[in-house]
């Protein structure tokens, strides 16, 4: 495990000091990419000067919008469609194939309905990540262990207590899966609407300086963002492994 | 230690004790989905269950060994007859009836301990009872050692020491095992075998464990009993005759293979019949 973790770090330092090594060389020209310390530098100014600390609480504001939204609303939806037999057969094949949809086409339709402001843009990360979490609920549901059942109606667990004792600790682990999902695709919704449709935000403010030529700002907030988003998926994941774990038999 | 001496139950006491559970011309029929056919599982069965006994259920494959378990369990109703419990008829899951199933049952986000415990945090049971009978089940069961760890850091075995333990803290009178070692080796079946004797024993609750290991059967039970290929019914119920502090070292006994070539006899037809009517060769 440790030696594993240490692999993957060193793979990503040689990348990065391959890079500075080829920007130093002149291979690679500093119009295309700079280097890594650049970036790095950057990044800090970016911190230090205050100047995008709006668009960094707008952009994390919205994430955790449509992450409270979709997780919980997604939970609702799929222990709904798991409860009705009826209403799963016909919703299934079009949660099977949805990510085959493009969401990203209907930003106009929410531009019409929303305004462009965050509530189009909250809406467009929903739609990318509730059905993560209907399908991950749905799973869940569908892996408790028929034998788990039994034995909360043979200790005479009222349906409430069965819910709460008995289903959702043994489905957590899907539950947390799809929350895990409805993360990821929450970020990527909200910063990809930004860049296309919005004033404000991480991706507005990375569009802007590609349009204006700042290429060391561009990288120092692409660099903000990944750092961002790889702390926020190490946390859930090292929590996800201990979930897991305990189900692994 | 006499371990093989004949039982000195006496069958005229028995009868006059009332019976533990008692099932009347039960029946059990399934409606396939969607279609007006049904499956006829079960019976008509009349079972009487001595108070304290231990009793064994051996037949062929999809013979209704679990349905009749179910009926027993209060977790399905007989689609005909009368099943009973201590005299009152059972209408939902009764109390004092405790089940260990098959597959593993113990609850993987739990530590042995709260496993073992959780019935008792249930029933509002006082924490430091609780803690004496989660103590008493898990040194019993031999999980001692293991009191913090999760079941998926315990084997096969364990795990179901655990749903025994679990079972056994709640003190049921009536104790329904449906093929409890049926995923365990032949030696840790045979232990548990023995650890199953000693907890009948000291817990004196009536027994009734579905098995389809004959050796088991003989092993462990006052009295086994022999059902046909579906629609289950008992062909015949053998008495043992076997002492009550008999443990797995029985299986050298003369005797022993006597009784299970009886069980088998009994049930080498009706296996053959099973197979003819699923079209499925010798394993």
């Amino acid at each position: 495990m440790r030696y594993r973790g240490l692999v993957t770090l060193a793979v990503v330092l040689s990348c990065v000091l391959a890079l500075e090594l080829a920007c130093a060389l002149g291979w690679v020209a500093r119009t295309v990419i700079i280097p890594p310390s650049a970036m790095v530098a950057s990044l800090s100014d970016i911190l230090w000067s205050g100047e995008f600390n709006r668009a960094i609480a707008l952009t994390l504001t919205n994430v955790m919008i449509s992450v409270v939204i979709s997780i919980s609303a997604g939970f609702v939806l799929g222990v709904a469609i798991h409860a009705c037999d009826f209403l799963r057969r016909a919703v299934e094949p079009y949660l099977a194939s949805y990510y085959a949809v493009p969401t990203f086409i209907f930003y106009p339709v929410f531009i019409v309905l929303f305004g462009v402001n965050s509530a189009a843009i909250i809406a467009i990360a929903v739609l990318l990540s509730i059905v993560a979490m209907i399908t991950a609920t749905m799973n869940g549901l569908d892996r408790i262990p028929g034998v788990l059942l039994r034995t909360a109606r043979i200790m005479r667990l009222s349906p409430v207590k069965t819910a709460l004792m008995i289903q959702l600790p043994a489905a957590a682990p899907y539950f947390f899966t799809g929350a895990r999902l409805s993360v990821a695709y929450s970020f990527i919704g909200v910063i990809a609407s930004e860049f296309i449709l919005s004033g404000d935000g991480l991706g507005y403010a990375i569009a802007y300086a590609y349009n204006n030529f700042e290429n060391r700002q561009m990288y120092g907030l692409m660099l903000l963002i990944v750092i961002a988003v790889t702390l926020v998926n190490m946390t859930l994941d090292r929590l996800d492994r201990r979930l897991q774990s305990r189900l692994r038999r | 230690m006499t371990v093989l001496a004949m039982a000195s139950r006496d069958a005229p006491k028995a009868a006059v004790e009332p019976p533990a559970a008692s099932l009347r011309g039960v029946t059990r029929h399934y409606r396939f989905p969607g279609g007006g056919k049904t499956l006829h599982a079960l019976g008509p069965i009349d079972l009487d269950l001595r108070q304290g006994e231990f009793f064994s259920v051996v037949g062929p494959s999809g013979c209704g060994k679990s349905t009749l378990l179910d009926v027993l369990a209060g977790l399905n109703p007989p689609s005909e007859g009368t099943a009973s419990f201590e005299g009152k008829p059972i209408a939902g899951v009764p109390d004092g009836i405790g089940v260990v199933f098959q597959e593993d049952a113990s609850f993987p986000w739990l530590t042995v301990e709260a496993n073992v415990a959780f019935g008792l945090k249930r029933a509002g049971i006082g924490q430091a009872e609780i803690e004496r009978r989660v103590d008493y089940a898990v040194g019993f069961m031999g999980l001692r050692d293991f009191r913090q760890s999760y079941p998926a850091q315990l084997s096969g075995g364990m795990r179901q020491r655990v749903c025994i333990a679990r079972t056994l803290v709640l003190q049921p009178r009536l104790i329904l095992l449906d093929e409890p070692f049926g995923a365990l080796d032949q030696q840790t079946r045979l232990i548990m075998g023995d650890e199953l004797l000693r907890l009948w024993r000291e817990t004196r609750a009536t027994v009734l464990l579905i098995t389809h290991s004959l050796d088991e059967a003989a092993m462990l039970a006052d009295r086994v009993g022999v059902m046909s290929a579906r629609p289950g019914l008992f062909i015949d119920v053998i008495e043992t005759g076997w002492s009550k502090d008999r443990d797995s070292r029985i299986v050298a006994d003369p005797r022993f293979g006597e009784m299970t070539g009886r069980i088998w006899e009994k049930l080498r037809a009706e296996t053959m019949k099973h197979m003819q009517t699923q079209g499925a060769g010798p394993r």
